[in-house]
């Protein structure tokens, strides 16, 4: 083994891929929202009284879950300027990671809902809640207190996905370090740094959800 | 897009058939030992193989592929890009079949090994014939979960630079310029590949729920 670790290059790059791993928890956060939006919009249309609806639901889930989401990128970065929509890849990342987290999500919060006793919301309505109120309060935070491991896991996920979006040449930390890696051919070194920079920022993720999880739920079940 | 594109586009159906077959079955063999090692007892080896399985479950993917595609030949191994893929997902399998299996052999009753220990039987005989027999049907689920996202993972040797589905596509997308529809039809793919699979993990779940009623 006759080659030598050089870090340089990584080291003078070193602003570059900090701003690239800003540009990442952007890309996560902001995707994790719009997922956030769809689940809870997903999961009222998957139960509601209208068929259709629900089985437009069902399909979406069932056709993001069973494909692969770089697949599911390429299209909607090559669908979306075609329906006459210009956006830059960045964008188009967030869309894409909204609508994959989203169908994730919708079957995440499903399973909370469905963990809800009809008991509950009975009682809200018997007690004079209107139906927004008795979602919001009595089914909603509920499901969400009891999913809100699998959503932390399956966010932490998304965040790692992120890195995929590089294949549009979105800013975050992959393509940041695919250009320091091409101008200086330190591959491993490269790589092997953003790694780390990955792990750290799942931990980031985990520990702000395990932050937001004390703040939002705690209060007593019983 | 003629029958030759879409002949094209079928082998590199082969070929992430062949690479998740590889990745699960290599993986798997690997992550029997970690979740073995796991759940040994021994602090060190369960804190090691704790590491192992946390690396591999904090960071992406993609840059899983690139560090062991980039560190193999930097140890000297001069392997093609087939096969230092194949490691890749080797790893990132047995990290987390590592993981689910550690789950299931937890789940399984602990009388059941103080049991057999009262009669005598030795580990081995106690994790062949006991333990692993009942964590293997309570992991089955998981399991063939994470076979879906390993046949959907492997789109991503795509970045690395093998001929897969996706790749496959991406060529043809660049020679007929319809990606609509040429990424349509490798959705499609992937889809007749994982669909199955999901039905099968729902319906194994959906039974095993009804047993333990």
């Amino acid at each position: 083994m006759n080659y030598k670790l050089d870090f340089g290059p990584v080291l003078d790059g070193l602003p570059n891929l900090l701003w690239g791993s800003a540009g990442t928890l952007g890309l996560a956060l902001s995707g994790m929202l719009l997922a956030i939006v769809i689940g809870i919009g997903g999961v009222v249309l998957r139960d509601s009284h209208i068929r259709p609806l629900r089985w437009l639901v069902i399909a979406f889930v069932e056709l993001i879950r069973n494909t692969p989401f770089l697949v599911q990128i390429y299209f909607i970065f090559f669908a979306l300027p075609l329906a006459g929509v210009r956006l830059n890849p960045t964008v188009t990342a967030i869309i894409a990671l909204g609508i994959n987290g989203g169908a994730y999500a919708i079957e995440i919060i499903r399973g909370g809902v469905q963990s809800i006793n009809k008991g509950q919301v009975e009682a809200g309505l018997a007690l004079g809640l209107q139906k927004a109120q008795v979602f919001r309060l009595i089914v909603l935070r509920p499901a969400l207190r009891a999913i809100y491991p699998s959503l932390t896991s399956q966010f932490v996920l998304l965040t790692l996905t992120t890195s995929v979006a590089a294949a549009i040449s979105a800013y975050e930390l992959t393509s940041v370090a695919q250009r320091i890696e091409s101008d200086s051919f330190r591959s491993f070194e490269v790589y092997g740094t953003v790694t780390l920079f990955y792990f750290v920022m799942s931990w980031l993720v985990m520990s702000l959800f395990r932050i937001i999880g004390k703040v939002s739920f705690d209060y007593p079940i019983k | 897009m003629g029958t030759g594109e879409f002949l094209f586009l079928l082998k590199g159906v082969q070929w992430t058939v062949a690479l998740s077959a590889i990745g699960f079955i290599c993986g798997g063999i690997t992550g029997l030992v970690v979740a073995l090692a796991r759940t040994s007892g021994s602090f060190v080896t369960e804190r090691m193989t704790g590491a192992y399985i946390a690396l591999f479950q904090g960071t992406p993917l993609l840059m899983q592929l690139f560090v062991v595609y980039y560190g193999l030949a930097l140890i000297g191994l001069k392997l093609d890009a087939w096969a230092a893929v194949a490691i890749g997902f080797t790893l990132h399998a047995s990290a987390y079949l590592g993981e689910i299996w550690r789950g299931s052999i937890e789940a399984v009753p602990r009388g059941q090994t103080e049991a057999a220990k009262a009669l005598g039987l030795g580990y081995m005989a106690r994790t062949r014939d006991v333990v692993l027999p009942q964590a293997l049907r309570i992991s089955l689920p998981a399991t063939i979960g994470f076979l879906v996202q390993l046949i959907k993972g492997t789109s991503l040797a795509a970045i690395v630079g093998f001929t897969e589905l996706t790749r496959a596509g991406s060529i043809v997308s660049n020679t007929v310029f319809k990606p609509l529809l040429v990424f349509g039809i490798v959705g499609a793919l992937y889809f007749g590949l994982c669909w199955p699979l999901s039905l099968l993990g729902a319906h194994l779940e959906h039974r095993f729920a009804a047993a333990q009623r």
